[in-house]
């Protein structure tokens, strides 16, 4: 039983186990329906890519993933969420296809036709929603106003700057050079390429500065932190620009997904998913100490439990509920209360061994 | 004056988890006497004061009003207003966007048979009532047209009308003018004479000698005494605060000096910062330790903090090392080599979440910089070296910092700068919360550090362990530097500096 203790104390044990917890209720269902078991876990190599449920998770799930990193680091400075990230990530494909396109062209279809070289368009987006971030992260560090506040300003305001951008109209840009990113890297599919990608970057950043100790410190007690020498502001800051111009890479592949500047529907509802990344992977929305893979598991879960979801033949409309509930029996489970439910059961029958030791 | 005892507390005993907060304390009042509750911080007063007001259920003790001995025991603030007990804080727990009138009579509203308000006859009566007390506003406005003062006025205003016997005023007069309060006690002089009984706890030493009749003496939790005010001069008072006997002063031998370099570290002109510390100037000199001290509240962790930076100086110039420093926050001060270890552990020291290590280590990291991390293995090093030098009790590098007892925290918050070895340590109340045993060690630690050449401002409530490690002291009362004292280190002689004014 201790090996079992040892376990359940790890950081990332609740995060697995929820990421088990779907990963079994497939295997049942397969099994249940007469199918091969472990359908769920097939890969197979179609058409030179990879293809399977698991890789249908990797490939979706990217976004939330990439999402999911710039939201831990700001809620661990700030206490408080980027709720504008969604928004963000639509404002990002705009300005990209706006870029490439010119203002008013709806298609592109030869590489002539650009305006400038795809690279330049790219890295703009990704530019203007680091711009976005250090907006958000001027009023939260600077001007003390709630995160959840001063990020709804962009939470509105980035759709209907795309739109501006884009004169209101889809724009497409149908060329392969563009669709890669939401495409195909040689077998494997591109989203997962570039969120394990920006995972490593962030992890190597973590790793070899003491970024990840100055955030924890700030969350945790700015006051304590400034006697220490840390400028918490500019810390602050920095989370929620890193938050920004991930939004922006995301908002990168999922505007290539579709090879268009879709304003209304890029990234929509997305940084509910991150948020909710972030807390599946067992960090406190309270700030304070973070873990970057919690946070990168929790968005595969939801995404798969989506995918599952669809796999069970749940009807689109439908899904949301039968979301609804798994996450709430995931966060039900790594609540306090219930946490502490087990600490004092725990305790009770260790007082009761004890008890009767004794007699 | 009646004179006549209105309110007597008998044998209040309190427990907070973990803190006996008052321990057998008596207190009586008279009608028509402005009776002062005195103490440091932490004494007991505002406990006594929430225990007779129904905010704090106490767990022993009686409580008797009026001539008649009427055992009364309050459960909350509006069951003691019934009983004649008012309460007006240092913050005026008024609505500001309401009128005067409307303030004064806020729920026991004059009322017609359909029970709506009154207006007229609430304007009327709340005129009156300000011209019986001489106070000058127009009671239509709304509250927060007014000053602070004559907020705090109004306020006590709708106290006295709510059938007051007992008045009681925490700490009324922190944020007024010297104008603001001789009218607040030209008020309560009228009220007293009026017979009511008023309990005013303050700091201010001069404002009790100014205003009171008598003055009640807590400490620890203790009731160390009544007196009459006559009989009880300024040193004694301070001497029952701090809890030494007066007449039993032993002078302390004075500590063989070590060679202290005529080179100065620290010079600081005019500093100051907003209306917490006034201009003061201070030398520190090469392997000095200057003591702060003074009442708790007297501006001594203030001082200390304007020169780190914690407190950023309006006014004033700072010299460090000899060349001009611009400190406009903590690590413009650490660059310097300055060291701070806050009085508030909780709130300024310790990073709860983060790990023992991580502690040590973290002003030497923001020293260091965002992007150079310093090794884990160096990190390694140094969090065992300071473990050990200190003897810091931790399972492991690796434990959360909070699950340390406060003295392992506070060594630890000491590990954290001596790591960055620092030429100017300033320790506020490294001792308090911490067996005697510790506490010794850290006093050799100042010493030794002096030793080595590096400076050090100490601020501790006890006098003794300033005596023992301090070079000079610096004296601070209300916010001010009012002294220093190099020669001739005595109680004695600190405690009549901390007490001011002339001697009776």
């Amino acid at each position: 039983m201790n090996w079992l203790k040892r376990i359940v104390k790890k950081p990332l044990f609740l995060p697995l186990f929820s990421v088990f917890l779907v990963l079994i209720i497939n295997v049942v269902y397969d099994a249940v329906q007469g199918n091969f078991a472990l359908e769920f876990f097939r890969i197979e190599l179609k058409e030179g890519a990879l293809y399977g449920r698991i890789i249908d998770i990797l490939n979706r799930g990217s976004e939330a993933a990439i999402l999911a990193i710039g939201m831990t680091l700001a809620v661990s400075s700030s206490a408080g969420t980027d709720i504008s990230v969604g928004s963000v990530m639509s404002l990002s494909g705009s300005l990209c296809c706006m870029l490439l396109a010119g203002f008013g062209v709806t298609h592109v279809r030869e590489v002539s036709d650009l305006r400038m070289p795809i690279f330049v368009g790219v890295i703009a987006g990704i530019g203007v929603a680091g711009l976005c971030g250090l907006f958000n992260g001027f009023l939260v560090a600077k001007m003390k106003i709630q995160p959840m506040v001063a990020t709804l300003i962009f939470f509105t305001a980035g759709r209907a700057i795309g739109l501006l951008l884009t004169n209101n109209k889809m724009v497409y840009i149908h060329l392969e050079q563009f669709k890669v990113f939401g495409g195909k890297l040689w077998i494997f599919p591109t989203p997962t390429v570039i969120a394990a990608l920006c995972v490593a970057v962030m992890a190597v950043i973590l790793r070899i500065t003491s970024l990840g100790t100055y955030i924890q410190s700030v969350g945790i007690n700015p006051r304590a932190s400034r006697i220490a020498g840390i400028n918490s502001v500019a810390i602050i800051m920095l989370c929620y620009i890193i938050c920004g111009l991930f939004a922006g890479v995301a908002g990168i592949v999922a505007t290539s997904r579709i090879y268009s500047a879709d304003s209304n529907n890029i990234g929509l509802n997305l940084e509910l998913d991150a948020i909710l990344a972030v807390a599946l992977g067992g960090n406190s929305l309270g700030g304070g100490r973070f873990n970057l893979a919690g946070s990168i598991i929790g968005a595969y879960t939801i995404q798969a439990i989506t995918t599952t979801m669809y796999a069970l033949g749940v009807a689109k409309a439908q899904a949301p509920v039968y979301k609804a509930i798994i996450v709430l029996l995931i966060v039900v489970v790594q609540s306090p209360v219930v946490k502490a439910y087990f600490a004092r059961r725990r305790a009770q029958k260790e007082g009761a061994l004890a008890f009767a030791g004794r007699g | 004056m009646s004179n006549e005892v209105i309110l007597s507390m008998r044998g209040i005993s309190m427990t907070f988890p973990g803190v006996r907060a008052l321990s057998d304390v008596d207190f009586t009042l008279r009608s028509g006497e402005i009776h002062a509750l005195m103490g440091e911080n932490g004494a007991g007063k505002s406990t006594l004061i929430k225990c007779l007001t129904g905010v704090n259920d106490f767990e022993k003790g009686e409580i008797f009003m009026g001539p008649e001995r009427r055992p009364i025991r309050n459960h909350s603030t509006l069951e003691a207003q019934k009983n004649g007990i008012s309460t007006v804080y240092q913050e005026v727990n008024l609505c500001p966007n309401l009128s005067v009138a409307e303030n004064l009579f806020i729920g026991r509203e004059p009322l017609t048979a359909l029970h709506t308000i009154k207006r007229q006859a609430m304007v009327k009566r709340a005129r009156e009532l300000m011209k019986k007390l001489d106070i000058n506003v127009d009671v239509t406005q709304t509250l927060d047209h007014y000053s602070i003062a004559l907020q705090q006025m109004i306020a006590i205003a709708r106290a006295v009308d709510m059938e007051c016997k007992v008045l009681i005023l925490d700490e009324p007069t922190s944020s007024l003018d010297d104008n603001e309060v001789e009218k607040l006690f030209s008020m309560m002089r009228t009220l007293r004479d009026e017979g009511i009984g008023i309990i005013f706890v303050t700091h201010f030493l001069e404002q009790v000698y100014a205003v009171c009749d008598r003055i009640t003496v807590l400490r620890n939790g203790q009731l160390v005494g009544e007196f009459e005010i006559s009989d009880l001069p300024r040193l004694k008072l301070v001497a029952a605060m701090m809890g030494k006997d007066f007449n039993d002063l032993a002078s302390i031998r004075t500590k063989e000096k070590t060679e202290i370099s005529p080179e100065l570290e620290i010079e600081a002109r005019g500093l100051s910062h907003e209306r917490k510390i006034k201009p003061f100037d201070l030398d520190i000199h090469k392997g000095e330790v200057v003591g702060l001290t003074g009442l708790l509240g007297s501006g001594r962790s203030e001082l200390a903090r304007t020169i780190y930076g914690a407190d950023r100086a309006q006014t004033g110039t700072l010299k460090v090392d000899g060349k001009p420093a611009k400190i406009k926050a903590p690590i413009d001060a650490m660059r310097l080599g300055m060291g701070l270890l806050p009085d508030d552990r909780k709130a300024e020291g310790i990073v709860e979440d983060l790990s023992v290590r991580e502690n040590i280590i973290l002003a030497m990291q923001s020293l260091a910089g965002v992007v150079k991390r310093i090794p884990m293995d160096k990190q390694m090093e140094i969090t065992k070296k300071f473990i050990e030098l200190l003897e810091i009790k931790t399972p492991s590098t690796e434990t959360l910092v909070k699950q340390l007892s406060g003295g392992n925290q506070q060594k630890v918050i000491i590990a954290r700068w001596l790591a960055t070895n620092p030429d100017f340590l300033i320790l506020d109340e490294p001792t308090r919360g911490i067996d005697v045993g510790t506490k010794t060690e850290i006093q050799k630690l100042v010493i030794q550090l002096a030793e080595e050449g590096k400076s050090v401002i100490f601020i501790s409530s006890e006098i003794e362990e300033m005596l023992r490690a301090c070079n000079r002291l610096a004296v601070l009362r209300d916010g001010e530097k009012v002294g220093e004292l190099t020669e001739n280190l005595t109680q004695e002689s600190v405690m009549k500096v901390i007490a001011g004014g002339e001697q009776k």
